[in-house]
């Protein structure tokens, strides 16, 4: 039997339970079920990376998880990455050096960033762009990307006391 | 791009998902990471009933060492044997390739036991069981058995694993002091797949090497041992004349088809010039 099957999990902090077919994958669960619509699915089948999301504290793509392979699991969006402020100074640094144009890959590659930037150490240019090999950006280049996420791991490193003294604050 | 409708099972032991299996009817896939067959169901190049999702079976995980073997279990996700100190200590084989398998994200849910049971003869980690001397532990209606690497990998996509049965398990035999190994590939982007690749493993007694292993992917149906470039270099210091014999003899070992990209005769030349830069490396390596 297809019949839909009920699962529960925390998506961005919250209780979640529900019933979905068991074709329906984790990213259009998020993006149809949940409205959370900043996962986008782009060529869903763990190519472009639009879809990343963290799942159980590593970055997945969410096309490639079916939602009901996800029941029980913790799920984090960029929607919740943003309301925590986690990512404020990465996204800062985006804005700043303009890493975006149509925005249809920035979700993926804000995760991309954040899993890096969450590793201890400065990463190098060629990391970065390794990191981001399984993001697919048709506007900027990635050069803009790389410079922002550089700019931000090296401010992180100069700083850490002081975001830790406003991480409390926030 | 949406997979055809289908049943899912979880199960939490083995003899239970062969179970399920077995009333399935067959038209049943197991699934782990997903990270190639959820592909396959979006392209619809394969449209099961009903998917068992192995991923939640205890037994399936955890990296052991077990005497002179390392047993890696089938679950364990290829972000592991970037990081695992028992992988990085006695199988490092499978710590060199990991970086040069898919891209971050896929590496966080894909699962080595996924990858060697797909065989995939363009993928890294299904080449490097042949180039450890790996064997495959395969659950069955009539229990366990191991199966060594040379006798898994039988032609395209087709294993020694039985339909209904489950890769439980990978053991690989450790290596010591004396071993030195190598690894790399040839792709035009990192992340992609390799036009060719290879993983070498030899035993050194001083610098004669007592026995080598080379196995190469991307190179035809299945990953291939390169036997006569193994014999070549068996019982024989490592120099350079060693080095360009091997290379000479890769062309009694590989016959590795025309495609639309890459002639037959180029993907020949780039295995060779792999195959210097890797001996390369072991003569440096002591």
């Amino acid at each position: 039997m297809t019949a839909p099957v009920n699962i529960q999990m925390t998506v961005n902090g919250e209780a979640v339970s529900c019933a979905v077919a068991p074709r329906e994958t984790l990213a259009d669960f998020l993006r149809q079920g949940l409205e959370l619509t900043g996962t986008h699915t782009g060529c869903e089948m763990g190519v472009c990376g639009a879809c990343l999301v963290v799942l159980d504290g590593q970055v997945v793509h969410s096309c490639l998880t079916f939602a009901v392979q996800a029941d029980g699991s913790v799920i984090e969006t960029i929607e919740g990455l943003n309301d925590r402020s986690v990512i404020a100074d990465i996204q800062e640094a985006f804005h700043a050096r303009n890493a975006l144009q149509c925005g249809f890959c920035t979700s993926g590659v804000l995760m991309t960033a954040h899993s890096l930037l969450s590793q201890p150490g400065v990463p190098s240019r060629e990391q970065i762009r390794d990191a981001l090999s399984g993001n697919y950006c048709r506007c900027t280049g990635y050069e803009a990307i790389v410079d922002a996420i550089e700019s931000v791991a090296r401010d992180r490193a100069a700083a850490p006391a002081a975001r830790q003294i406003e991480e409390a604050g926030a | 791009m949406k997979a055809r409708a289908f049943s899912y099972a979880r199960p939490t032991t083995v003899v239970e998902a062969l179970e399920t299996f077995a009333t399935s009817g067959a038209d049943a896939s197991y699934i782990a990471g997903g990270q190639s067959l959820v592909p396959a169901l979006a392209l619809r190049l394969q449209a099961p009933e009903l998917l068992i999702d192995i991923a939640h079976i205890p037994s399936l995980r955890g990296i052991e060492l077990q005497g002179r073997w390392l047993r890696i279990g089938a679950l364990t996700r290829h972000c592991e044997a970037l990081t695992d100190p028992l992988i990085a200590r006695h199988a490092p084989l499978l710590r060199e390739a990991a970086p040069f398998v898919a891209h971050p994200a896929i590496r966080n849910k894909g699962t080595l036991g996924g990858s060697v049971a797909l065989a995939d003869p363009a993928s890294e980690f299904p080449a490097m069981m042949l180039a450890m001397g790996a064997e495959l532990e395969i659950a069955g209606s009539d229990g366990n058995r191991r199966v060594p690497a040379d006798d898994f990998f039988i032609e395209l996509f087709q294993t020694a694993i039985e339909p209904g049965e489950l890769l439980v398990a990978i053991h690989v035999p450790v290596v010591g002091p004396r071993h030195r190994l190598a690894f790399d590939e040839l792709a035009r982007r990192r992340g992609d797949y390799a036009i060719v690749g290879a993983g070498l493993l030899a035993e050194f007694n001083g610098d004669c090497i007592q026995s080598i292993r080379a196995a190469f992917f991307s190179v035809g149906n299945t990953p291939l041992r390169a036997m006569t470039v193994e014999g070549v270099l068996t019982g024989r210091n490592l120099d350079r004349t060693a080095i360009a014999e091997a290379q000479a003899a890769l062309a009694d070992d590989l016959a590795p088809p025309d495609d639309e990209h890459t002639p037959a005769a180029v993907r020949l030349h780039l295995a060779r010039v792999l195959l210097g830069r890797l001996l390369g490396k072991l003569m440096v390596a002591a």
